[in-house]
């Protein structure tokens, strides 16, 4: 990784998942079956219905 | 926890407590080492002011929950069962190939009468998932088989139907459809293109691949009438959703060039899935393959990045994890909802937790025709989740899959909560190269 402002760490995705425990829950997102795979469940590539109720998401040291 | 690892060029740590995902320099991916012997080796290398630097960051990381956080969340957050709110409607337990790793037995799900949904059964399948869905207002129902296009005007009626309770209910069904694509007359593709949000045609990527395991009735490859009929329904699409499906077997663990080849021929959503079978059999994958498989998952990202890169991208269903605007915790942890929020229906109307669990002996939830379902084993499914499965505790994606597949699971391993190993082995794998490719930002 080429190294910007001498930082050794860029956070690509800031942390979330607790916070989604505040917002999230909704049930209105795609069930993970019903899409492509039919039999290996990938549950991180469904889309939140919600994310105009999200909490903004706030990255650490983004311009590393 | 902390997962480190090194994919397309990059290294990476992610917190699987927090979701959060760092890009790492060598001497910051030396730093989260996990062996506390081999840490202090490898940092002995680096100037100490460096070596500070790097903690300090990390220390900055940790403050602010994004590294080391707790991943013990309360699994009584889950407790009681969910709302139904999909279903699966096996429209014909007929079809009109015999794809040798049909997990349902030509289409049939050992089903002699090849049996065929009719619209009244149909329609109170949707008035049942109505009932049942509370206050969800999204509704989905995906029509299934066997061949789904052997039944097209049952099908018809049915989304009619559907619509037509939409008005009043104020609820929302998305329609989709998984077919083989060979029964797609231009009135078929017409209805799928208005009617169906999402379409999955299930293509296996290069003709002799397709054609030794998908022959029709007469053994006779099925190729080019899929690809031809699954072409002129992708040219109507208008840019809904679809995805050219294809299964894996051991006879193609270099099904890299499958999914090149879908997107050759014009697939821009593409989607291949490794069989499920019993070890039995000739085409099952064993863990012997699995270097190969997780070699050749490498080769497929390195393709995708590559013609991303070039210009003439495709999308790959696993590869498409949404870091930002992706599910909440609550979802991360039930999965799939399957015999919770998801059912299967036959074309009896017979209620099973998925399209899996179709026709397994002691499965049966419920039955639409009746109202009949049952709460007890609804509870068992919600009580499935990732945080009850022993065998998950530790695995840092456990936030990424639910656990994995419960039928797989049970298929492989006789009981719902003991993740099927190898499919978990490739999930990981896959995974890795998600937050990768994510990371590069393509």
């Amino acid at each position: 990784m080429e190294s910007i402002n001498n930082r050794h760490i860029r956070t690509v995705n800031a942390a979330c998942l607790r916070e989604s425990l505040e917002h999230g829950g909704c049930g209105e997102c795609q069930a993970s079956c019903q899409s492509a795979c039919k039999t290996s469940c990938t549950v991180a590539n469904q889309q939140c219905k919600r994310q105009e109720r999200r909490a903004p998401v706030i990255k650490h040291n983004a311009a590393v | 926890m902390v997962h480190t690892f090194e994919a397309l060029g990059l290294k990476l740590a992610l917190d699987t407590g927090s979701g959060a995902l760092h890009q790492l320099d060598g001497i910051a991916f030396d730093a989260l080492n996990p062996d506390p012997v081999e840490r202090a080796r490898l940092l002995s290398r680096y100037p100490e002011r460096e070596a500070e630097a790097v903690a300090r960051e990390l220390d900055e990381l940790r403050e602010s929950g994004a590294l080391d956080s707790p991943d013990d969340y309360d699994a009584s957050l889950l407790s009681e069962p969910g709302t139904v709110k999909a279903m699966c409607l096996h429209a014909a337990h007929d079809c009109n190939l015999r794809c040798r790793y049909c997990f349902a037995h030509d289409g049939t799900y050992r089903d002699p009468s090849r049996a065929r949904m009719s619209v009244e059964v149909g329609k109170a399948a949707l008035d049942w998932l109505i009932s049942k869905s509370g206050s969800r207002r999204a509704l989905e129902a995906d029509f299934f088989g066997g061949e789904p296009l052997l039944n097209l005007p049952a099908v018809k009626e049915i989304v009619a139907y559907g619509r037509e309770r939409e008005r009043g209910t104020g609820k929302r069904f998305s329609f989709t459809i998984t077919t083989n694509a060979i029964g797609l007359t231009d009135g078929a593709i017409r209805f799928i293109n208005e009617e169906m949000d999402n379409c999955v045609l299930s293509l296996d990527g290069r003709r002799e691949v397709h054609d030794r395991m998908r022959p029709d009735a007469g053994g006779h490859g099925s190729y080019d009438r899929a690809l031809e009929g699954a072409l002129r329904l992708i040219e109507g699409r208008g840019g809904k959703s679809y995805y050219a499906r294809g299964t894996f077997t051991a006879f193609n663990l270099d099904f890299t060039n499958d999914a090149l080849a879908l997107a050759d021929a014009g697939f821009e959503h593409v989607s291949v899935e490794p069989v499920v079978a019993s070890q039995d059999e000739p085409y099952a994958l064993r863990p012997e393959h699995l270097p190969q498989i997780l070699d050749e998952y490498d080769k497929l990202a390195e393709a995708y990045v590559r013609r991303r890169r070039e210009g003439r991208p495709f999308s790959f269903f696993h590869f498409n994890v949404d870091l930002e605007n992706g599910p909440c915790l609550r979802k991360r942890l039930t999965g799939c909802g399957a015999g919770n929020e998801y059912v299967a229906v036959t074309p009896e109307g017979r209620l099973y937790p998925c399209h899996q669990f179709v026709g397994r002996d002691g499965w049966e939830i419920g039955d639409a025709t009746t109202g009949a379902f049952d709460s007890d084993m609804q509870r068992v499914f919600a009580s499935n989740h990732v945080l009850n499965k022993p065998d998950c505790r530790a695995c840092w994606a456990k936030y990424f899959c639910s656990g994995g597949c419960c039928a797989n699971a049970l298929a492989m391993n006789g009981r719902l909560d003991k993740p099927y190993e190898l499919g978990c082995a490739m999930q990981r794998k896959r995974l890795e190269l998600a937050l990768a490719v994510a990371a590069i930002g393509l």
